[in-house]
C-alpha cells in the first residue's frame, strides 16, 4: 500500500472495479462505490479510534499489498500442498478451496446437498442469482473502514444458503489458501440458515510463510428463528500475513450460534465477532483461543448485543503468549432496555510464557436491564510453579513439563469443539506449536 | 544412598535449615518428626530440588553423588521420590496421561523400553487394587476433585509405578482417616525391600504403627536434635514437643544419626 493507503486504495479500485464480480449489477456497482466513499472518508483507523487503541496498522498501510485484478494467484503446485496439509478427515462433508481469493473447483469437493441447500462460491452465486444474495450484502453503513473496503472489492468467498428446515449434517470447510505474496484478497461470506434450518461452518485461513500478503474478510451469518449455526474459524495465515476479519451475525428468535474463533498464525490478526439477539430467547457461546510468539499481533474484539429478553450468552477466551507477542480482547456485552431475563457470562484467559509478551483484556459491560445476570472475569498469568515442579518431580522434563500444562490450559477452549477433526487438527498443531513458544 | 551433611537452606533469605545432618543407608526407613515450622518440608522439597529454597551451605549426596546441582526431573530418574504434603492439582491433565509420561521417562532413563498403552495399563491396575482406586480416577484430571485420601493413595500409586530408591513421603499420612491409613500404609509397605530407603516426615506417631521406621528424629529449628529407634515415636506421642524448648542447648552438638 505505502505511503499513502487510501490513495492506493482508491486506485485499485479505478483499476479494478470494472472487473469484479457482479459489476454488471447497478445494485452493486452502487453499494460498491456508496462503501468506497465511506471509507475514503474514513480511512484507515489510527489508535487513536477506541477500537483501536492497542492495534496499530500502521505495518499494513506501508506494506507492498495490492488488490489485483483476477486475482494474481501463485502456483497450483503450492496450493495443492497446503491444501492437502490442511484438509480435515473423515467428518467434513463438503469442502470449498479458494486459492488466493478466487474459488477454486478443481481443490473442492461440494458433496452432496440437501434439498434446500445451496453452497457456492459468492462470484458465482453473483453470476447465477444475484437477488438471492441481495438482501445479505446490501448495507448501510460499515462497522469499520475495513468492512467499507470489503464491501467495495469483495471478490469471492462462500455462499450458503439453507430454505427452511434444512440440516446439513456434515460440516463445511471453507478453506482460504494464500500462496501468492504482495495481493491483498477482499473475502466476503454469507451464510443464511432460514428457520429451524442448521449447518457447521469452518472457515479456515492458511497461507505460505514469508513476504506480506492481507486477507479482509467480512462474513455475514444470519440465524432466523430457531436455526442453529455452528462457526469456527482456524486463522493460520502465513508469518508475514495480515488478516482482519469481521464476523457480523443476525440472531432471530430462539436461534443458537456457536461459534470459536481460533488464531495462530499471521503477523497481524484482528478478528471482530458481533451478535445481535433481535428475538427472544436466543443463545450464543462465543470461544476463542490464540497462540502467539515472536513479534505477532493477535487482536479479538467482540460483541454481544442482548436486545431482547430472555438471551443467554456464553463467552470463553484464552490465550497463551510467548516472545514478544502482544494480544488483545475486547469483549464487550451490551444489555438494551427491557432484554429482562438476560443471562451473561463472560471470561479471558490469558497465559504469558515470557517476560516480554504483554496482553490487553478489556471486559466491557452495559447493562440498561435490571433483571438480569451479568458475570465477567479476565486473568493474566504466567505458568504455575507448583504445577512445574510436581511434574519435574516425577521425571518429566522441564521442557516436556511446561507443554502439558500450556497444553492443559488451551484444551479447555479445544474441547468444547464438537467437530472431531476440528479438534484433533487443533491438538496436533498445538503440540507442533509449544516448542517455539516461550 | 543418602548422606546429609550440615545442610543449610532458606526461603526469602530467612533460614529453615541450620546445619542438618542425616546419613539414610539402603533399606533403612526414618521417621523425621517435629513440631510446625521446624523444617521437615523444607528437607523433602530441598531434597526433591524445588528451586525457590535456597542452599546456603553443606552437602546432600545420593549414591555418592552430589544432589545439590541436579534438577527435580534429574533425581526423579535418579531415584528419588517425593510424595507432596498437599499434592498438587493439575486441570487439563489426565491422571492416566501424567502416570505413563511419568514412568516412561523414568524407565528410558534407565535405558529400559518404553510400556505401551496395554502394558501401562495392566501395570496400573495392578497397583491401583493394591491402593483400593477407582479405575476412573485414572481418567480425570490429576488431583482435581480427588478426596484427600484419593489424593494421598494416589501419591503412593505414583511411587509403586516409578520404583524409586529413595522416597520421602511428606507428611502423607496428615488428614487421613483411620481406613485411608491403612490402604496407604499398606501401600507403602509393599515397597519396603533392602535395597528401597524411605524417609517419612510426619507430625503424628499413629503412621508409625502401621509403617514401622528403624529410626526416629526429631527435628526441631532446621536440625535434628534427637535420633533414637522406634520407641522415640511413641514418648513424643507422650510428650509432645514442648520439651524441645528447654532441650535446646542439645543444639549445639549435632547428634549423627542413622549410623550402623
Amino acid at each position: 500500500m505505502r505511503l499513502d493507503a487510501r490513495s492506493t486504495c482508491l486506485a485499485d479500485f479505478a483499476r479494478t472495479a470494472d472487473l469484479l464480480p457482479g459489476a454488471d449489477l447497478p445494485w452493486l456497482a452502487r453499494l460498491r462505490k456508496d462503501a468506497l466513499d465511506q471509507f475514503a472518508q474514513r480511512g484507515f483507523p489510527t489508535r487513536r479510534d477506541e477500537d483501536w487503541k492497542y492495534t496499530s496498522v500502521a505495518a499494513l498501510e506501508q506494506a507492498d499489498v495490492h488488490v489485483t485484478a483476477h486475482g494474481r494467484a501463485g502456483s497450483h503446485a503450492a496450493a495443492q500442498v497446503l491444501a492437502n496439509r490442511c484438509e480435515l478427515a473423515g467428518d467434513v462433508g463438503h469442502v470449498l478451496v479458494f486459492h488466493d481469493g478466487r474459488y477454486a473447483p478443481w481443490l473442492s469437493a461440494v458433496g452432496r446437498l440437501p434439498s434446500g441447500a445451496r453452497l457456492a462460491s459468492l462470484a458465482d452465486a453473483l453470476e447465477a442469482a444475484p437477488e438471492a444474495l441481495q438482501p445479505y450484502l446490501v448495507q448501510e453503513t460499515h462497522a469499520s473502514a475495513f468492512g467499507a473496503l470489503n464491501a467495495a472489492f469483495m471478490a469471492d468467498g462462500a455462499f450458503l444458503h439453507l430454505q427452511r428446515g434444512t440440516v446439513l449434517e456434515a460440516p463445511v470447510h471453507l478453506l482460504f489458501i494464500s500462496t501468492q505474496p504482495g495481493c491483498t484478497h477482499h473475502v466476503r461470506n454469507v451464510i443464511v440458515a432460514e428457520a429451524g434450518a442448521q449447518a457447521t461452518v469452518i472457515e479456515h485461513y492458511a497461507g505460505v510463510d514469508g513476504a506480506a500478503y492481507f486477507n479482509n474478510v467480512v462474513t455475514r451469518i444470519v440465524a432466523a428463528e430457531n436455526a442453529a449455526i455452528t462457526h469456527h474459524k482456524l486463522q493460520q495465515e502465513g508469518g508475514g500475513a495480515f488478516h482482519v476479519a469481521g464476523i457480523e451475525v443476525a440472531q432471530q428468535r430462539d436461534s443458537r450460534l456457536a461459534s470459536c474463533s481460533i488464531a495462530f498464525g499471521a503477523a497481524l490478526a484482528r478478528t471482530d465477532i458481533a451478535t445481535a439477539f433481535e428475538g427472544r430467547g436466543c443463545e450464543a457461546s462465543l470461544d476463542g483461543l490464540y497462540l502467539a510468539g515472536g513479534t505477532q499481533h493477535v487482536d479479538h474484539h467482540t460483541r454481544i448485543d442482548h436486545r431482547q429478553p430472555h438471551g443467554t450468552s456464553r463467552e470463553h477466551y484464552r490465550g497463551v503468549l510467548g516472545g514478544e507477542a502482544r494480544a488483545v480482547f475486547n469483549g464487550k456485552v451490551i444489555v438494551r432496555p427491557g432484554a429482562q431475563k438476560t443471562d451473561a457470562c463472560q471470561t479471558n484467559h490469558n497465559l504469558l510464557l515470557s517476560r516480554d509478551a504483554e496482553v490487553d483484556t478489556k471486559p466491557e459491560l452495559e447493562i440498561y436491564a435490571d433483571d438480569v445476570k451479568c458475570n465477567h472475569g479476565a486473568t493474566v498469568g504466567q505458568l504455575d510453579e507448583a504445577q512445574l515442579f510436581y511434574l519435574r518431580s516425577r521425571g518429566i522434563d522441564a521442557v516436556v513439563a511446561r507443554s502439558l500444562l500450556v497444553q492443559a490450559f488451551a484444551q479447555d477452549v479445544i474441547e468444547r469443539i464438537r467437530v472431531a477433526s476440528l479438534r484433533t487438527r487443533l491438538e496436533t498443531i498445538l503440540s507442533g506449536r509449544l516448542g517455539e513458544l516461550r | 544412598m543418602l548422606k546429609i551433611t550440615n545442610l543449610q537452606a532458606s526461603v526469602d533469605q530467612t533460614p529453615i535449615l541450620r546445619g542438618l545432618n542425616l546419613t539414610v543407608n539402603p533399606g533403612e526407613v526414618h521417621a523425621i518428626m517435629g513440631p510446625n515450622g521446624s523444617g521437615k518440608s523444607t528437607l523433602a522439597q530441598v531434597l526433591a530440588g524445588r528451586d525457590n529454597y535456597e542452599v546456603t551451605g553443606g552437602t546432600v549426596l545420593f549414591e555418592g553423588r552430589d544432589l545439590l546441582p541436579l534438577a527435580p526431573e534429574e533425581r526423579a530418574r535418579a531415584g528419588i521420590f517425593l510424595g507432596f504434603q498437599y499434592p498438587v492439582e493439575i486441570p487439563g491433565v489426565s491422571n492416566v496421561h501424567l502416570l505413563k509420561t511419568a514412568v516412561n521417562n523414568v524407565r528410558k532413563h534407565r535405558g529400559l523400553p518404553e510400556l505401551d498403552a496395554m502394558d501401562f495399563l495392566k501395570l496400573i491396575k495392578n497397583k491401583m487394587a493394591l491402593m483400593e482406586m477407582r479405575e476412573e480416577l485414572l481418567y480425570r484430571s490429576v488431583n482435581e476433585g480427588f478426596s484427600g485420601g484419593e489424593k494421598k493413595r494416589n501419591e503412593v500409586l505414583q511411587m509403586a509405578l516409578l520404583e524409586p530408591k529413595l522416597a520421602i513421603l511428606d507428611e502423607t499420612d496428615s488428614g487421613l482417616d483411620i481406613d485411608a491409613l491403612q490402604v496407604v500404609a499398606q501401600g507403602v509397605n509393599a515397597l519396603r525391600s533392602p535395597e528401597r530407603s524411605m524417609i517419612l516426615v510426619t507430625h503424628y506417631q499413629r503412621l508409625l504403627d502401621y509403617v514401622v521406621p528403624d529410626y526416629v528424629h526429631v527435628l526441631s529449628r532446621g536440625r535434628i536434635v534427637r535420633s533414637a529407634g522406634k520407641e522415640l515415636a511413641l514418648e513424643l506421642e507422650e510428650r509432645g514437643y514442648g520439651w524441645l524448648d528447654d532441650a535446646a542447648p542439645a543444639e549445639r552438638t549435632p547428634v549423627r544419626a542413622g549410623a550402623r
